[in-house]
């Protein structure tokens, strides 16, 4: 079986061929979809682990601490430390609480950040959907995070978690406009709703260098709204430590809990990996027009590598974010939605316009 | 039009003030040897404790055994906790006056709030705040401590 780092398509290739000549076709389909969902599965379990180990490493040095070091060598294993934890605490439930939404609203959340992660191309040939709408169907699948959310503070029976989701809610609707908005311009850019077509549009340069201005203005508006999005800092006042005391996860405990936890770095990494993706080329390597050698030494390293170098880089932005600014007011959450970064967005479509019509772009 | 001015400049200055407060910590995150934690058990021998650190009450002896405390017993009246506990005696001096001079000066660690004010107090700065923290013992009674030395005497020329 011939493996290739560079293009996975034929290693997927030869797996389904694989599997069609041995099995029916629809038992093949059906081990398929087992491989990818299980592979899905490690994938966000482990990343979502190295990522709550790199937010305490990289929080403990914005504030010149040193973060977990106990645990394994420079405290590499703290996070599975803490997962273990987490999996042998008691499920406990609130008296009068909703069994059934209660019991739902966790799976809710993670199933939309594992259709959200669905479209995403790591690399050539590793991607399991490609929708020629995925833009379109990302946005509209990552927002049903929400009604878990919503599910799950209103089944609680408890005021903290209520406030909490009706925030988050407020929040995740509000912002979700500028997440498509920017997007939007990035679509009119590419001309293409399709990740692959994105991608693949960004050979020569990535969006961001040739869409100049107006590609630089959605950038900065979709990591704004993005990190809005994710209930991350500053805008993490759905669950604000100091007032709610957990918001909408507030009465969860052990699985349920490390549910909405994973969902919510897996978010971060949805966010960041659309990021990379539309702005930053994806796993495409940086090129530079005419400089014929300089492209040839970046083509070298693998794309998956360009990937998830981007979106290590774009998650240590908005941690970034989240370990400098103060959390804002509920009232100016919302003013900096729709009074800034709403009219901003409209008018970054129109400049984005103009300049695909006068092809004025690189 | 006036305000749709305020409106872009409100914009710019937002983000330029959001972008100092990321250098800041851009500045924290690129240069991790300045970072505040300690290994603490691991860097014992080399642990050095800043300089204003209230450790304990210590009473600094000379090496002719001599402390400058005249046992006037300010420090015990300062002591907020009564962790203080000044036991002085009469003794009769070589020209034959009676003097009080100091004979136990206890200090309960276990009382004590490191608030430094029987530091201020000393008229004769007789005790000072020590840097030792690792105070943790088995035994209540080890934390009753007599800060001067057996044999100790006063340092001639302090005023009393």
């Amino acid at each position: 079986m011939a493996f290739n780092i560079y293009d996975f398509t034929t290693l997927t290739h030869n797996i389904h061929v694989g599997l069609a000549e041995s099995f029916s076709p629809f038992v093949a389909t059906t081990i398929e979809w087992v491989i990818v969902g299980v592979v899905y599965l490690l994938f966000i379990a482990v990343f979502g682990l190295f990522l709550v180990y790199a937010e305490r490493k990289v929080c403990a040095a914005f504030q010149q601490r040193l973060g977990p070091m106990r645990v394994g060598p420079w405290g590499l294993l703290q996070t599975i430390a803490d997962f273990i934890k987490l999996l042998m605490k008691e499920l406990i439930m609130p008296r009068k609480a909703d069994y059934f939404l209660y019991n739902l609203a966790p799976y809710l959340v993670i199933i939309a950040s594992f259709l959200a992660i669905s479209v995403l191309p790591f690399a050539p040939g590793l991607q399991s959907m490609d929708f020629d709408i995925g833009v379109f169907y990302l946005t509209a699948v990552s927002s049903v995070g929400v009604i878990g959310i919503l599910l799950a503070g209103w089944s609680s029976n408890n005021k903290y978690s209520l406030i909490g989701a009706m925030r988050s809610g407020a929040q995740i609707l509000s912002y979700e406009l500028s997440v498509s908005l920017s997007l939007m311009t990035m679509v009119v850019f590419a001309g293409t709703m399709q990740f692959s077509a994105i991608v693949e549009g960004q050979r020569d340069a990535w969006f961001i260098f040739s869409g100049h201005v107006p590609a630089i203005i959605a950038f900065v508006v979709f990591l704004v709204a993005g990190t809005a999005e994710t209930n991350r800092g500053p805008f993490d006042l759905a669950e604000a430590e100091s007032e709610l005391v957990a918001g909408f996860h507030t009465e969860y405990s052990g699985i349920k809990f490390a549910m909405f936890f994973l969902a919510e770095y897996i978010n971060l990494f949805i966010i960041s990996a659309v990021a990379a993706t539309v702005f930053l080329g994806g796993w495409m390597p940086l090129h530079f027009g005419n400089l014929e050698s300089f492209n040839h030494v970046m083509d070298f390293i693998p794309p998956f590598i360009w990937f998830f170098g981007k979106v290590l880089f774009v998650i240590f932005i908005i941690m970034w974010f989240k370990w400098t600014f103060p959390r804002l007011r509920v009232d100016q959450i919302l003013t900096l939605e729709w009074k800034y970064l709403l009219p901003i967005n409209l008018v970054n479509i129109l400049l984005m316009a103009l300049v695909v019509l006068t092809k004025f772009h690189f | 039009m006036k305000s749709f001015i305020e409106y872009i400049v409100s914009i710019f200055k937002g983000l330029w003030t959001l972008l100092t407060g990321m250098k800041v910590t851009a500045k924290y995150f690129f240069t991790p040897w300045k970072h505040l934690t300690h290994q603490y058990p691991e860097n014992r021998d080399t642990l050095v404790m800043f300089e204003r650190f209230r450790g304990e009450v210590i009473m600094p002896h000379s090496e002719k055994n001599e402390h400058l405390c005249t046992g006037c017993g300010i420090c015990e009246i300062n002591c907020p906790n009564g962790s203080i506990e000044i036991i002085s005696k009469s003794i009769l001096t070589p020209e034959g006056k009676k003097k009080r001079i100091i004979d136990q000066h206890i200090y309960h660690l276990g009382m004590c709030t490191f608030c430094n004010l029987c530091v201020k107090a000393c008229p004769t700065g007789a005790i000072v705040m020590g840097q030792k923290f690792e105070h943790a013992v088995w035994d209540r009674a080890k934390l009753t401590k007599v800060l001067n030395q057996p044999g100790s005497v006063i340092a001639a020329g302090v005023k009393e």
